[in-house]
């Protein structure tokens, strides 16, 4: 069976290729940066395996790697592209249509090995792990896309690397961001930021309208997704503050309605905040728009809208 | 109730209000909270190191970047621009909004991670936007508008995907609901949570839709009365 942890091995694996290329360049602290991210991937099962079994230094070591990860943090950094505009567009030319291939094989790739995931078995097996799907036939999809890129273009293997460093150097520590914000979550929960804010909003709103409980809810999670850029960090805080005890317990809301629509007005404050990078900063920094914060502008009008139309849905379809 | 760990908030508000390195914002927000929570330093670091693993999904996408770079280097982009180019008719509004629909589409069926900024914002939507807004090359955009198309095209992939997938039963946010129910003692099945999110999604494709419209005009107006000043003046 293919595991999820091998295409993780996958991603260690072309991380140290960065980190390799960087070193040789004697771009210490960029190749010392990718060599420690890399470290998760190739090493991510045994850190659990250990903790599990009750051995905690490999995951205290890791901790200290997400701190020097955060000192080593280095802006992006250009490389020139490798070919000039006119060389690409004679390539462009030459290839024409044939370049669409690999690129939407990567979807489409995708799309098959999960559709046909359940004919996919070896030696009685099913081929790609059960848990994850999706990520594993995503991964898998990704080096076919590459094989079929190579034929394509008949570029040397090592093209393909220099070429993904190149991009993977101009994200940056913008690459990272995703990650050490679900970490973040993590630490939040785990610390009990959230119980503090819920005790601290049923303070302050009149608890006996359900309308002002209504309108807490709902801006709260606006609010926490926009500060934690992940609405999923802000529900279990919300709900456990305002949605269970006061909406549901007190004024009688349908539950299935107000977790549906709670989760999706936080999604609407996802929209707004540079927190939720690698949806809102990561485009920017990878379409090399001037501001970084422009993705966010475009989806502000969007946003807003939203939040109106889905706190009347609440307001209308909650109390039935 | 212990409020300090609050800190870990503060901390990360002001370092990304004064615009801070956001990497290291977010890890000195983490051990803020965890050291007011009263944790050791083994701990801290433990809990820091098992979260990052655990988050490590997240990184995913680095994969694509082999291929997309090598297509890039071959001229994906430009043969991309070129070939919007051969369809006259094709104008901004109608591929945004049909990428939006099948975005959001897609999503419902739980293929999420299909399309993405660096799967096919960068190489295929954002240069087809860009040569759709041109008509082709037959009228060239200043900068400032080609980063807003660009930052249109992003944005309607997030629009896109965050509101088709929790219409998906088996997606993240819908089995969190549920766990979240289950634990509190109200039993309820996915599919009940999944139905609600629809009417959201329809607004969205609505709302976002005519944005887009809205965004066209404005950007073919503003080129209306250069090209006529510029008649005038000839």
């Amino acid at each position: 069976m293919l595991r999820l942890e091998a295409i993780y091995w996958l991603i260690g694996a072309l991380l140290a290729v960065v980190a390799w290329f960087n070193l040789r360049e004697r771009r210490w602290a960029v190749a010392a940066f990718w060599a420690v991210l890399a470290c998760p991937f190739g090493f991510g099962e045994w850190i659990q395996h250990a903790t599990a079994a009750g051995t905690h230094w490999p995951a205290q070591m890791m901790g200290l790697g997400v701190i020097a990860l955060g000192l080593l943090a280095a802006s992006g950094t250009l490389h020139p592209d490798a070919a000039s505009i006119d060389e690409r567009r004679d390539s462009a030319r030459r290839l024409g249509n044939r370049l669409f291939v690999p690129a939407l094989a990567i979807p489409l790739a995708t799309l098959a090995l999960v559709l046909g995931a359940r004919f996919l078995v070896w030696n009685g097996a099913p081929l790609l792990d059960k848990a994850q799907p999706t990520l594993v036939a995503l991964g898998l999809a990704c080096v076919i896309a590459l094989l079929v890129a190579r034929r394509t273009t008949r570029a040397p293997a090592t093209q393909a690397l220099s070429e993904g460093r190149r991009l993977l150097d101009t994200l940056g520590s913008a690459a990272l961001l995703p990650m050490v914000l679900a970490t973040l979550g993590s630490v939040f929960a785990a610390t009990g930021v959230g119980d503090a804010v819920a005790s601290l909003v049923g303070a302050v709103i009149p608890v006996d309208n359900r309308y002002a409980c209504l309108a807490a809810f709902a801006l709260g999670m606006v609010l926490f997704t926009t500060i934690m850029g992940n609405a999923f960090a802000a529900f279990p805080v919300m709900m456990a503050g305002i949605g269970l005890p006061l909406l549901v317990l007190k004024h009688g809301a349908a539950p299935a309605v107000l977790g549906s629509l709670g989760m999706l007005t936080g999604y609407c404050g996802t929209l707004l905040t540079p927190m939720a990078a690698n949806f809102n900063i990561v485009p920017a920094v990878l379409l090399e728009l001037p501001d970084e914060y422009a993705v966010i502008r475009a989806q502000l009008p969007t946003a807003f809208a939203l939040l109106t139309v889905n706190l009347l849905l609440m307001a209308w379809l909650i109390f039935r | 109730m212990n409020y300090w760990p609050l800190i870990g908030i503060a901390v990360v508000v002001a370092g990304f209000a004064l615009k801070r390195n956001p990497v290291l914002v977010v890890v000195a927000a983490g051990v803020a909270s965890a050291l007011a929570a009263g944790m050791s330093i083994g701990d801290l670091l433990a809990l820091l190191g098992n979260s990052f693993v655990s988050n490590r999904a997240l990184l995913l996408f680095v994969l694509t970047l082999p291929v997309i770079g090598l297509l890039e280097r071959y001229g994906l982009r430009e043969h991309a621009q070129a070939w919007i180019t051969s369809f006259r008719n094709l104008s901004l509004a109608r591929l945004l909004i049909a990428y939006l629909g099948a975005r959001q589409v897609l999503s419902m069926f739980g293929l999420i991670d299909l399309a993405g900024h660096a799967q096919t914002v960068r190489p295929l939507v954002a240069p087809m936007s860009e040569a759709a807004a041109e008509h082709g090359g037959a009228r060239p955009l200043p900068d400032a508008e080609r980063a807003r198309v660009r930052a249109l095209a992003a944005a309607t992939d997030n629009i896109g995907r965050f509101f088709g997938e929790d219409v998906f039963l088996a997606f993240g946010a819908v089995l969190l609901i549920q766990g979240f129910y289950e634990r509190n003692g109200i039993h309820m099945e996915p599919l009940a949570i999944a139905l609600w999110a629809l009417p959201t999604a329809i607004c969205a494709f609505v709302i976002h839709a005519i944005r887009i419209c809205w965004f066209q005009r404005t950007l073919e107006r503003a080129h209306v009365p250069t090209t006529e000043a510029g008649d005038v003046a000839a």
